[in-house]
This record gives structure tokens, C-alpha cells and sequence, in this order.
């Protein structure tokens, strides 16, 4: 049975999210660490987990809150467990959840932890705003001066324009793209056409809509109060459209390239406040403690682009290592989760696993293989549900590793994209 | 047994109290005076102590080599937490007890006027007798720290400070802080102690010692101090500082209390005249009126029964609710399932995640489970707007809350508390669903209705279920009925009467039976509420004339608080188990029949504005009773008599049948759960005091007006002919 550590084989006990909403909406009003707080406690309540069991919570985040720059350990703070909980955050852009989860994989693998929790929260309405370079120099120097009219003379140098906040932007700093550029690039150089992006688009809001009515994603979501007034919960994603068509996404005008570009705010994942969390054990101490895993963790890898080329394109890279880790082939994988941070994205990622050109450039042969489209994403992705960046990883392992033993299946793979041009990729197997 | 050490070339001297546990210690110049008592938790002050302390001070003064003094406690957790109240409980007269405050007055007046600089060091409770030690010391030192704080809580068991307190507060924090200390007895956190004034220093525990140390010899020296205490606003200034002022200050304060009190409690009326003879006369002249008055108020029966009460709780927290040599090791409870989010299933919420639970909140749906925990959220929030918690105390409380439609997360739960319909069928099912995915949890049912034991009955393990009767507004209400059946384990009373101290509750353990205890004693009091309306009484003269007794609302508002449907439920439950004595009034039925629900629907006996605000009495009410809308007055001793004497003949029943283990038990729970007048000490203190065998003419006579239902209860009358008392 193959393991990825020393021997030590690593189980997936279970997930928990929050549900996921779109910035600016229902959850607005809740930071990262709150957030992932309700996904933590949630988690440790659910699987009945005493949490002075736990020896590691990881947890992943992007956007960084400046005033608690861990926020994991601000998470494993919280009374479920032992003040001694040891915590660290971790940062890879989209991919920051399955970082989390990775480290708190090796950890166990490496004889460190038994117990661990692993996730990733992100508010994209709670984002810092930085003034500007020049009244930052100016604050700091006001700071240091010795005397009142040293301050006020220092104050003094403040002009109007130094009031113009900077909103940090998703853009990459070594290209200045920003993702939704590159996301129209890719389009333009693998050929996806918009007709294409729209269908995959309008496929993830149905199949997440049909998860959530029957109850399969709702499983995964733990309910949040809504504030300021607290008189509802919100128990489901409120970006998912179900009444979504195929005319209304055609008709959206493109956002990043306005002439050539196919890229719309209707095939584009939204920007989405959320956290995840999962339960990861050594073999031996899930079954120490009675649980039944619903999965193992086989084998992962991380790759890399240049960001300057197709900067969403690394998962082509990751998924063939993680395979040859995993000893087996894509034909092998009974379930795909692929993150959808673009449809164009998406649709490339599966349109170089099965190029030659691709393959070549990972080393092999011949190509990965072609994605069986009813084994992928079979109840939406971050398309539909959402992407808060932080939390992605985690919902993406918790729906493949669910879904794949609602269905019976051996394996499943996941794949995410991030900025920088890195992808990430996962294998599961069950029992 | 004062052992007196003198190393003539070390640099310590001891004298050492074992008897007391006051000890004295010289390091660098200054005397280290620590109070440990003997096997005591907490420190006390009795009649032993004064003449060790005396000893001390003379050392003190006599040796040349000591700067100064610190005082410190030897207890973690305590500084000192006031008089020994049980000796308090021995005096016999009042000329005793003005000479027992005398004897404190000579002891601090000595220690305030000590040439050399005296220094409280203070961690942990400094009460009562405590603070008024600490007021006369020359400075007073206190640690940041919760377990740290200050107060005057003798108005509490309806005495006044009597070592000088009335005296030395006012000239220390001013004339409204003092007043508002001492006329509610409540605590003070160190740091705003620290604000008030009346405190000069905060510090770390860790460096107590040393800074009081530092202080003494900045005294002695007559050095600056580098901490200045804080100064009263200009307006409290102005209006302390002139007699015109005081006296508005004064009469302010006498409306107060007389509002809250309802002139049923002398011990604040009494306080404020004495601060006030102080402030005429002088503090010489203030101290021997505090005594004197302090002497008088010790062998009140107001004072005796308050008294009485702090006995009766503080034994409960000890009592593991079993009978007499039971014993069982109580279960840790660290998760809860709650069933049900309404009202009362978020009012157990509430309470649960303040005592640090985990709480499985389940309900049906997403809505419900939204507003039980909107409720939580209320009570919660209410605390940190007081300042009582801080913004993280209050969201890592609110994470206790995990709110579920599914049993998921029940399987390590170690008691669930049902609140769910009041319905035997529905309890069987979430029993049932719950020892199928919690089989050895403690099932505990929070009706108010059904017998545990019909409960029960459905149960694969009967020992594992208990009822836990709370009161409504959970976190607001004291007390805690807990009721056994005869198939309940040891371990399962012992367990939720530890858990229920945990949340702070005072519980009384109670036999299973049709309305428990404290129900069953409030069902005859009402109906014979709803009987004066039936004949004719106004509402709000039977409501008027039982405040008047002592209770905090009158039966009929009581009504219209519970909710009428709610009572309308429970009156043919009671008469179902108890035949016609506890048949309900033709009024009550009648009312609710036309479906008036109370204050929560602005609809019931009286009047309510948009705002829920209460209006009058609702006239419309009358035409629904059998005496349609011609009143008459009935004297107000009637009705007291006829609502009032019942309760207490069917607590007597309860003792009588064991529902209730002790009369101190049936005492507890009336006060605790029903607002039973605490200045009457409970149904059977007060019973004692009326006289049983008056009692039992009384309840003759009214057997004689209206037959059936004044029956007296047969312990009663058994214990009358034998001239017995409830209490000793």
C-alpha cells in the first residue's frame, strides 16, 4: 500500500465549511479567523473530537490580516481546545488550504503529529487598504519625531494625493497581469472559445444546485449566523444560480479584455468570503479513536509555470507527478475534482493533461489522458460555489473524498491552480 | 500559643499565631503580617484574631527596626471574605453585637492611627470585614487580577458594616460611591476599585509584595508617591461637598431603596441614616451610631433569616444531592446536547456556554436554530455591553454554540437536556433517538408538566434519566429543580447536580411527582388567586396585596409573565393528580379559553401598550369571570391569607411525601424559584414563625369558609399538637 511518508499512512476523517458567499454579501461582516472559527468549531463538534487530541491545527490564508498575521494560531485559540495547541498559517496563493493540509499530512507522516486540523478561511470584503507610499513615510517619520512641532511639521508635508488608498489588486507582481487577464490569455492561446467557457460555467451552477438540493454539499456546510441582526442562518452558498441559462451567460460582455477577451464575471469564479476545515489522522490513531476515514491521502505534488506564459496551466504539471507517486494512471481515478478558478482555465487544464505538447513538457511520453467529463466536478466547483482563496483546498478534498465514498470509488484526484503560476495536485484512496 | 522567635544576628524576626494563623515576618525593615487561617478556605474575621492583631501592632510600633507594615493573605484566592458569620449567628442580644462592632472600631482605630505606615496588600476577595480592615490601613495596594475584588456586602444578609465601613467608605470614595457600595453590597473589580479611589495601586500579583514593601518605606520616609489616586468628577465634588448637596444625595437614596425594598428590609435604610449621623456628628460620633444600630440589626429576624438563607445555599453547594451516606463519583460534563431552541432550550444554551460546555443546539430547522441562537447572542452581548466580558470572551462563548438539524456530533455528548414540546410522545422519540446515538448519556427532561418517571418509561437505560427543571429566564433565574425517579442512578443526580452547579444554579434535588416541587406549591397559591376573581376581587387589588406580602410580583402579573397558555396547561394536570384542592380557578380557565396568551401577545389580564410596555388593569377581562363586572374589595389580609397559607400547607404535603428532602430544600426552592419573600426565610420559616398551631387554625377556619381545599396537611397538624418546629 503505497504511502507518501514513512509508512505512516494519512486519513481524511471529515470536513467542514462554512457555507461560502459572496464578498460584500452575507458574511461581510465576519473576518478570516471568525470565519475560520465557525468552520473549526463546527468541525470539532461534528466528529465528536475532544479536542485535547488535536497536536497541530495549519491553516491557510491570502489576503493577510495585518493586525493577526497567524491566524491559525488566533483559531486554535479558541476554548474547544488546550491552550497548548501549537498553530501556523500558511500562504500559496489559491492553493493556500491544500499547503495547510499538506503540511499537516507530512507532520503525521513524519511520526510529529497524529491529530491534525487543516484548512483555510479568506474574507475578500475584510481586506486591508494601505495608504500610499508617501503618507506612510510621513506617519512613520511623524512617529519618531522628538518634539510636538517636529510632528506637526512632518504632518504638514501630507498633500491630497497622499490620501489615495491602494486596495491590494489580484494582480501578479511579477507581470502586473492580473488573473482574469491571464485567464483571457490562456483562452486566446489553447483556442477555448466563449461558447465553451459558458457551457462549463452554466454545467457548475446546475451540478452544484442539484448538490445542494439533495443534500450532498449542504452535508459539508455548517450553518453561520447572518449579521448585523442575527435573525437568519446562512446554511448554503449564495452564489450558486439555478436559474441560470446558457443565453444569459452568453450575453455577459467581457470584463479584462474588452475587445478580444471571453472572459466574463459569468465564467469566472466570484470573489467569496468562506473558510473549510478538515480532520487529518495517523492510520493508527483513527482507529485508535474509533473513526472511520473516508479516505487516505495517497500521494500530492506541487509544479510551476513561468507566470509570464499560462499562469493557471501548472496543474498539467502537478496531476502527472502526483499520479507517478501515486503509482497510477488517470484511468485509474474514479473521481476528479479540478479547482474552477476560470472555465478557461478549467478547459486548458483538461486540454493539456491530454496534449502531447504538455506531456513532453512534464517529462512523459505520452499525454496524461482525457478527463472523463462525468467523473469531473460532479456537484460544481468554485465557478458556481465560490472561491474564497484561503478555503478552496479544503472544500475541494472534503467533496472528492464524500463524494467518492457516496459513490464507492477507489480513488479520486484533486487539482488546483494558483497565482505564480503553481498548481498543486492530490491523491486519494479509500480504505 | 503565640510562638515568638528573636535570632539576634539574623535579619528575621517571627512571631507566628497558629491558632489564628497570623504570623509576622520582618525582611529589610518592614513587619510582613500574613493572614492564613486554619483549615479555612478563606480567611474570616472572628473574635480570636482582634487580640493577636493588637499584639502585632504593638510589636510594630515598639521596634525601632520596622519601617512599617504589610498585610497579605496566605490564601490564593482570598484576601480576607469578611466576619464569621456563624458567629455572627450567636449573638443573643443587641447590646452584644454593638459591643462586638465596638471591639472592631478599637482595633482599627488603632490601626489607622498607627504612626508607622501600614500597607494593604490585596489578591483575591476582600469583603466585608476585610475591606474595612483594608480602609483603615494608610494604603492599599490591589492586583489586577479577576479574583480580586472589594465590596461591603453586609446589607446582603441585612446587616450594616460594623467596623467602621459606614465611616470610612464615604471619606475615602466620596458620599454616592460609598452609598451605592453599601446599599447593594456588590462587587467591585479591582480596576475600577482602582478608579474609584478605592484602591491606590494596581499591580501584578507577581510583584504585590515587593511594590507594598517599596511603599512602606516610602512612607516612612515621606516620600512622594508616584502613584496618585484618582480625584472625583467636579459635579460629584460639587454635590458632596456642601450639606444642601448630601441631602439631595440623600433623599435620593432613601427613594431608591424604599422602591426596591418596599420597606421590607431595614438593614439599607438603617446604613444610610448612620452615614448620614456621620457626617452631622462627626466620624466618632458616626462610628458609635453604627454600632449601636449594627448591634440592633444583628438579632433582627430579617437579618436572622438572610442569614439563615446563606447557610441554607452554602450547605447546598456542598450537598451532592443523594440521601443521607450515598455516595457517587459525579461524571466531568463537557459537551451537551440541547433539544429544542426555543425559549427555554436557548435560555439552557445561554448558561451552559457561559460555564465553558460545548452545546449541541438541535431543533428541526435552519430558522429555529437561527433565533435560539440570536437568543444566546442577546444575553451574551448584554454582558460585554456591561463590560462584564471582553469582546473575545464573547465570541469564544458564542463558539461553544454548534447548531444542528441532525444528530451529527452527539456521539461523545455527556448529557442531553431536552426542551423540546411538551408532548409524552414527542419526549419518547428524542429519548429514544438519543440513546440510539448517545447510549450513555445522562437524558435529562426540562418539563415542567410530565412526570419523569412517564419519561422515563420509554428509556433502554431509566437510570440515565433525570428531569432538570430550569426556570424561565434561565440566566436570570437561580435556581434548579432536579428531579429523581426511583430507577435513577447515584451517579446520574450526582452528575447533574454538579453540572447545574456549574452553571451557576442552586439546586434542590426533588422527587418525581405532578408539578415537583416548586410547581406544585405555586398551583394553590394561583388558583386561590383566580378564586378572589371569581368572587369578585379586582386584579390589581389581589396582585397589590401579595407584593405587599413580600413577593416580587403579584399572582395575576405572574400570569400574565408565564403565559397564559402555558398556565392554562398545567392547572388540569395538577387537579388530574390532586382532585379538587388543586382544581384550577373558573377565571383562569375561562380567560385563557378566550385566548389571551399575556404579555408575550400584549393580550392577558392587563393592558399592554405597542411597545409591550404595561398598562392597567384590562376591565374587558371581567365580563369572562363568574362574577361579571361587579367588583368588591376584599382586605387585603384576606387575600393574603387565603393565596399565601395554601403554598405553605402543600410544601408541608411535599416534606410530608418526600418530595422535597429537607424543609430547608422546600425553603430554598420557593425563595430561589418561585420569589417566595427571602426576608420570611421560606414556606417553613415562616411557618415557624407565624406558629404552627396558628397556622393550623387559620387553615381550620378557612376549611370551614371553603371545604376542600384548605385541608391541613397531616405532618402539619402532627407537628403543631406536638409543638414542634420545621427548623430548630
Amino acid at each position: 500500500m503505497p504511502t507518501f511518508g514513512n509508512g505512516r499512512r494519512v486519513a481524511i476523517i471529515a470536513g467542514v465549511r462554512t457555507p461560502f458567499a459572496r464578498s460584500g454579501t452575507a458574511l461581510k461582516d465576519y473576518t478570516a479567523i471568525d470565519l475560520g472559527r465557525f468552520a473549526v468549531g463546527e468541525l470539532v463538534q461534528r466528529t465528536s473530537l475532544d479536542g485535547a487530541a488535536v497536536d497541530l491545527l495549519v491553516y491557510g490564508t491570502v489576503v493577510q490580516s495585518v493586525m493577526a498575521p497567524n491566524i491559525a494560531r488566533e483559531v486554535a485559540l479558541m476554548p474547544h481546545f488546550p491552550k497548548t495547541l501549537q498553530a501556523f498559517t500558511v500562504s500559496r496563493a489559491c492553493a493556500s488550504a491544500n499547503q495547510a493540509i499538506t503540511d499537516a499530512a507530512d507532520q503525521i507522516a513524519l511520526g510529529h503529529a497524529d491529530v491534525a486540523i487543516a484548512g483555510g478561511s479568506e474574507s475578500l470584503t475584510q481586506v486591508p487598504i494601505l495608504h500610499s507610499r508617501g503618507m506612510s513615510d510621513i506617519l512613520v517619520a511623524a512617529s519618531k519625531a522628538k518634539t510636538m512641532s517636529q510632528r506637526v511639521a512632518t504632518l504638514a508635508r501630507i498633500r491630497p494625493k497622499d490620501f489615495v488608498p491602494i486596495t491590494p489588486a489580484i494582480a501578479e507582481p511579477s507581470t502586473g497581469e492580473s488573473m482574469g487577464q491571464s485567464a483571457d490569455k490562456m483562452a486566446k492561446i489553447n483556442g477555448i472559445s466563449r461558447e465553451a467557457q459558458d457551457r462549463f460555467a452554466l454545467r457548475s451552477h446546475q451540478h452544484a444546485a442539484r448538490g445542494l438540493d439533495d443534500g450532498r454539499l449542504t452535508a459539508e456546510i455548517a450553518p453561520v449566523p447572518v449579521p448585523p441582526k442575527y435573525d437568519a442562518m446562512l446554511a448554503t452558498d449564495n452564489g450558486v444560480r439555478r436559474d441560470s441559462t446558457y443565453e444569459q451567460l452568453s450575453s455577459l460582455k467581457p470584463v479584462f479584455d474588452r475587445q478580444y477577451g471571453t472572459v466574463t464575471a459569468g465564467n469566472a469564479s466570484p470573489l467569496t468570503d468562506g473558510a473549510s476545515a478538515v480532520l487529518l489522522m495517523s492510520e493508527e490513531r483513527a482507529k485508535a479513536l474509533g473513526y472511520t476515514p473516508l479516505a487516505y491521502i495517497r500521494s500530492y505534488a506541487y509544479a510551476a509555470v513561468d507566470p509570464a506564459e499560462q499562469l493557471l496551466q501548472a496543474p498539467v504539471l502537478a496531476a502527472p507527478l502526483a499520479l507517478s507517486r501515486a503509482g497510477l494512471s488517470l484511468g485509474d481515478i474514479d473521481l476528479v475534482e479540478m479547482h474552477e478558478a476560470f472555465a478557461a482555465q478549467v478547459l486548458s487544464n483538461i486540454q493539456g493533461l491530454a496534449s502531447k505538447t504538455w506531456a513532453a513538457r512534464a517529462g512523459l511520453s505520452a499525454p496524461v489522458g482525457e478527463v472523463d467529463p462525468e467523473r469531473l466536478n460532479v456537484m460544481g466547483g468554485s465557478l458556481s460555489i465560490g472561491h474564497p482563496f484561503g478555503a478552496t483546498g479544503a472544500r475541494v478534498l472534503t467533496t472528492l473524498c464524500n463524494e467518492l465514498s457516496r459513490r464507492g470509488g477507489q480513488f479520486g484526484m484533486l487539482t488546483v491552480c494558483a497565482a505564480g503560476g503553481m498548481g498543486h495536485a492530490m491523491v486519494v484512496e479509500r480504505a | 500559643m503565640m510562638a515568638e522567635t528573636r535570632s539576634k544576628g539574623g535579619v528575621e524576626e517571627i512571631i507566628a499565631d497558629t491558632e489564628t494563623g497570623l504570623s509576622l515576618v520582618v525582611e529589610n525593615g518592614v513587619a510582613i503580617i500574613t493572614y492564613d487561617q486554619p483549615s479555612s478556605p478563606v480567611n474570616t474575621l472572628n473574635s480570636r484574631v482582634a487580640p493577636v492583631f493588637d499584639r502585632l501592632f504593638t510589636r510594630i510600633e515598639q521596634d525601632a527596626a520596622i519601617a512599617g507594615a504589610v498585610l497579605v493573605s496566605g490564601k490564593s484566592d482570598t484576601w480576607i471574605a469578611g466576619a464569621d458569620i456563624e458567629e455572627l449567628g450567636r449573638i443573643e442580644s443587641a447590646a452584644q453585637g454593638e459591643a462586638l462592632s465596638r471591639g472592631g472600631h478599637a482595633l482599627l482605630d488603632r490601626l489607622a492611627a498607627l504612626k508607622k505606615p501600614v500597607v494593604a496588600a490585596i489578591h483575591g476577595a476582600a469583603l466585608g470585614g476585610g475591606l474595612e480592615v483594608a480602609l483603615a490601613c494608610r494604603y492599599r495596594i490591589a492586583t489586577e487580577h479577576a479574583k480580586t475584588v472589594l465590596a461591603l456586602p453586609e446589607v446582603q444578609l441585612g446587616l450594616i458594616p460594623g467596623a467602621g465601613g459606614t465611616q470610612r467608605l464615604p471619606r475615602t470614595v466620596g458620599l454616592q460611591a460609598a452609598l451605592d457600595m453599601i446599599l447593594t453590597g456588590r462587587n467591585i473589580k479591582a480596576r475600577k476599585a482602582w478608579q474609584m479611589g478605592l484602591v491606590h495601586e494596581l499591580v501584578h500579583p507577581a510583584i504585590l509584595r515587593d511594590v507594598a514593601m517599596r511603599r512602606v518605606h516610602d512612607l516612612a520616609a515621606g516620600r512622594p508617591l508616584p502613584v496618585k489616586p484618582r480625584k472625583g468628577s467636579a459635579a460629584t465634588v460639587l454635590l458632596e461637598e456642601n450639606a444642601l448637596g448630601r441631602k439631595l444625595v440623600f433623599r435620593k437614596a432613601r427613594e431608591g431603596v424604599l422602591e426596591k425594598t418596599k420597606g421590607k428590609y431595614p438593614a439599607p435604610l438603617a446604613a444610610i441614616d448612620v452615614i448620614q449621623h456621620g457626617y452631622a456628628e462627626g466620624m466618632e460620633a458616626g462610628l458609635r451610631e453604627e454600632a449601636r444600630v449594627f448591634g440592633e440589626l444583628t438579632v433582627s429576624p430579617v437579618s436572622r433569616q438572610l442569614a439563615g438563607i446563606f447557610f441554607a445555599t452554602t450547605a447546598l453547594k456542598k450537598d451532592n444531592g443523594l440521601p443521607d451516606g450515598v455516595t457517587a463519583t459525579p461524571r466531568p460534563v463537557k459537551k451537551i446536547g440541547v433539544l429544542g431552541a426555543g425559549f427555554m432550550g436557548a435560555g439552557i444554551t445561554t448558561v451552559a456556554v457561559q460555564a465553558g460546555t460545548q452545546v449541541r443546539l438541535k431543533d428541526a430547522s435552519v430558522e429555529r436554530l437561527a433565533s435560539g441562537w440570536r437568543a444566546v447572542r442577546d444575553v451574551v452581548r448584554e454582558r460585554l455591553r456591561k463590560r462584564q466580558i471582553t469582546r473575545l470572551q464573547m465570541d469564544d462563548t458564542m463558539s461553544l454554540v454548534g447548531g444542528t438539524t441532525d444528530y451529527r456530533g452527539f456521539a461523545n455528548v455527556d448529557l442531553v437536556i431536552e426542551a423540546v414540546f411538551e408532548d409524552l410522545a414527542v419526549k419518547h422519540q428524542v429519548l429514544h433517538e438519543v440513546q440510539s446515538v448517545a447510549p450513555n448519556a445522562i437524558f435529562a427532561s426540562n418539563t415542567s408538566t410530565i412526570p419523569i418517571r412517564d419519561i422515563a418509561a420509554a428509556a433502554a437505560r431509566p437510570e440515565l434519566v433525570v428531569g432538570m427543571h430550569f426556570f424561565s429566564p434561565v440566566h436570570k433565574m437561580p435556581l434548579l429543580e432536579v428531579i429523581v425517579t426511583p430507577e435513577t442512578s447515584a451517579e446520574t443526580t450526582a452528575t447533574v447536580v454538579q453540572y447545574g452547579r456549574q452553571l451557576g444554579k442552586t439546586v434542590i434535588v426533588v422527587q418525581d411527582g405532578a408539578g415537583f416541587y416548586v410547581n406544585r406549591i405555586l398551583a394553590p397559591y394561583i388558583n386561590e388567586a383566580g378564586r378572589l376573581l371569581d368572587e369578585g376581587a379586582r386584579i390589581e387589588e389581589v396582585d397589590a396585596a401579595l407584593a405587599d406580602f413580600g413577593f416580587p410580583v403579584g399572582p395575576i402579573t405572574l400570569l400574565d409573565e408565564v403565559g397564559l397558555d402555558i398556565a392554562g396547561k398545567s392547572g388540569p394536570i395538577m387537579a388530574a393528580a390532586f382532585g379538587d384542592r388543586m382544581l384550577p380557578s373558573e377565571t383562569l380557565r375561562r380567560v385563557v379559553e378566550s385566548g389571551r396568551l399575556g404579555r408575550k401577545a400584549k393580550n392577558g389580564f392587563y393592558r399592554y401598550d405597542e411597545a409591550g410596555k404595561r398598562q392597567g388593569v384590562d376591565e374587558s377581562v371581567y365580563a369572562l369571570t363568574p362574577a361579571g363586572a361587579s367588583r368588591k374589595t376584599v382586605p387585603a389580609s384576606e387575600i393574603q391569607q387565603r393565596c399565601v397559607l395554601p403554598m405553605l400547607n402543600e410544601a408541608v404535603r411535599c416534606l410530608q411525601h418526600g418530595i422535597v428532602r429537607s424543609a430547608r430544600d422546600g425553603d430554598i426552592g420557593a425563595i430561589f424559584g418561585i420569589g417566595f419573600p427571602p426576608f420570611l426565610g421560606g414556606p417553613f420559616r415562616h411557618l415557624d414563625t407565624i406558629g404552627l398551631p396558628v397556622a393550623l387554625a387559620q387553615l381550620e377556619a378557612l376549611n370551614l369558609r371553603f371545604p376542600g381545599r384548605f385541608e391541613p396537611a397531616a405532618l402539619l397538624r402532627e407537628m403543631a399538637n406536638a409543638g414542634r418546629r420545621f427548623h430548630p
